[in-house]
């Protein structure tokens, strides 16, 4: 009887202390998450400025409906789809191939490593304005184009040229953070496998073939979906290079920064949010499409 | 051909550093040189000066940035150390009615982008009278389900014995947490470290919009708005650029060796 009460005792502790250990989290996105999730989709369906609430009304699917026929939404979907498309499998690739080289023999690996993971841990506003720097019409950039004898366009004020200098940064500032991810799924595979290989014959390239790839299969879904999110909620860039217009004429406006002028700048927070889960549904369809892919092998 | 093969290796190998390289270099070398060599690519090293660090120090509040960003970036940081932790904890090691639901609620909501929350939060802050506040900048982000899905997978790894033989020796579940889970975390904990305090550090999005009067920016929102103003005078803005970015790079560059091994542990697969 008494080590049946402490057994409960001992249970509804152990449960109490559970709770307690969750309760911050849980506070914090009742309040910043999940509460201003259901805010957000409530506004969504109404004419809204927090600034003038005179306006304030239901208006059904009117918001929704409006983003159909909005050029600007139009083009900043096109963008950012075109920047993602552009971006990701170039990133993953070449992260791939970063992090192969950076688990070979080479001689300063830790030299490589850090030098190639730099980029990644510097802040987009600061690279934003290097590259700005870097690519401007008298940069450095087309002085040494001129030495081959090209002329070098005027890069992010380019109506041609801005999405893929915005493009080209991106996969120079965050390809590090894949590489890492690649490497230590890279330092998983047992020397086991590869030893066995060498005993069959296998040559190097079927080694990676039969080996690495199918072994990477997780960490190169999980580095997709990453890749992807991210590149959907592209922003500081596109806003620090075009001084929040998302210019020259639209080119390089991206959802989120659609979202940021129709909302802060524009006051129209209801159809700002409407936009905004219009990229969640877009960023959440993508994530189920990928784990259906790669069959749920990481969670 | 093999030597032939390995020396193309060894050009690519850097070269690609020379291009994650090469505009850090650029830009501090254009952050040290007086305005009146702006325009030339030649580097006269007799010439090099600190004076635009000086001038934008005195001139303009990068100080007060540096502060500001320095500030709610630890705040954040050891927030989220402690609060990912403690709930990844919980939902790894510690048995109460309704874990399996928060678990899937965590990684529902790494699904949701912060966007989608930009105007109600926006509008909270604004309620509680929290714009332009450090108390804006930094409790709503106290908490990621991101990082407590990272803690809780690392959670997992550590074997069940040792918690075990605690409980015997009459710990509470807070006594193994603190006494003897957490100091065996440190290579996780390394990893959560860097990852929020360098997004933290570099934050952009969240610092423009719940800050407006350029005493309450942070770093990056003042770097960007002093280059809306001065962009002709590249090395200023190169030289705030540099501020900016050395103190994330030297803190990867100290805690690397933690890195790799904080991400395979911390089980990113």
């Amino acid at each position: 009887m008494e080590a049946k009460m402490t057994m409960k005792k001992r249970y509804l502790y152990e449960a109490l202390s559970g709770y307690a250990f969750v309760l911050p989290f849980i506070i914090s996105i009742s309040i910043f998450l999940i509460g201003p999730l259901i805010y957000a989709f409530i506004i969504s369906f109404k004419e809204f400025s927090f600034l003038n609430p005179a306006i304030n009304k239901w208006v059904g699917f009117a918001n929704y409906i409006k983003l159909f026929s909005d050029p600007t939404f139009k083009k900043a979907l096109l963008n950012t789809t075109i920047y993602s498309i552009g971006v990701v499998p170039t990133q993953l690739i070449v992260a791939l191939i970063l992090a192969l080289v950076v688990n070979s023999d080479i001689k300063g690996k830790t030299f490589f490593r850090v030098a190639y993971y730099i980029p990644t841990v510097t802040s987009t506003v600061a690279v934003s304005v290097i590259f700005l720097y870097l690519f401007k019409a008298d940069g450095l950039i087309n002085a040494m184009l001129a030495k081959f004898a090209i002329q070098g366009p005027t890069w992010f004020n380019d109506v041609r040229f801005a999405l893929p200098s915005i493009m080209m940064m991106a996969i120079w500032s965050s390809v590090g953070n894949y590489m890492v991810i690649f490497l230590a799924g890279l330092q998983d595979i047992p020397t086991e496998l590869y030893e066995a290989a060498e005993v069959d014959g296998a040559n190097k390239f079927q080694r990676f073939l039969k080996i690495t790839l199918p072994m990477l299969r997780p960490i190169m879904f999980f580095n997709l979906v990453m890749s992807l999110i991210g590149t959907f909620q592209v922003f500081d860039q596109a806003y620090v290079v075009s001084q929040g217009t998302g210019g020259p004429l639209d080119a390089t406006m991206t959802v989120v920064l659609d979202i940021y002028r129709t909302g802060f700048r524009d006051f129209n927070m209801g159809y700002a949010s409407a936009m905004a889960f219009v990229l969640f549904v877009i960023i959440l369809i993508l994530t189920l499409i990928q784990r259906k892919l790669f069959k749920e092998e990481t969670y | 051909m093999k030597k032939v093969l390995r020396f193309l290796f060894y050009i690519l190998v850097v070269g690609y550093a020379v291009i994650t390289l090469g505009p850090f270099i650029w830009s501090i070398i254009t952050s040290l040189k007086p305005t009146s060599e702006l325009n030339t690519f030649a580097v006269n090293i007799k010439n090099l000066t600190l004076d635009n660090y000086k001038m934008i120090i005195i001139k303009f509040p990068f100080l007060r940035w540096i502060f500001n960003s320095a500030l709610v970036a630890v705040i954040v940081t050891f927030g989220n150390m402690l609060f990912n932790s403690m709930a990844g904890y919980a939902l790894a090691r510690v048995n109460f009615p309704g874990r399996n639901l928060l678990f899937m609620v965590v990684l529902a909501l790494m699904m949701v982008p912060g966007q989608v929350v930009m105007v109600p939060t926006y509008i909270i802050l604004s309620k509680l009278g929290w714009i332009n506040t450090y108390m804006g900048l930094t409790i709503p982000f106290l908490t990621s389900s991101f990082g407590i899905f990272l803690m809780r997978q690392f959670f997992l790894s550590i074997p069940r014995e040792l918690e075990e033989a605690a409980t015997i020796d009459g710990l509470t579940k807070f006594g193994i947490f603190f006494k003897i889970v957490l100091p065996l975390s440190k290579p996780a904990l390394a990893t959560q470290f860097i990852f929020m305090f360098t997004g933290n550090w570099n934050s952009f999005l969240w610092p423009s919009l719940l800050t407006s009067s350029d005493n309450m920016y942070t770093l990056p929102v003042g770097l960007n708005s002093f280059y809306g103003q001065y962009y002709q005078f590249w090395n200023q803005v190169m030289a705030g650029a540099i501020l900016l970015t050395l103190p994330t790079i030297l803190m990867f560059i100290i805690l690397q060796r933690y890195f790799v091994k904080g991400i395979s542990t911390t089980g990113l697969k």
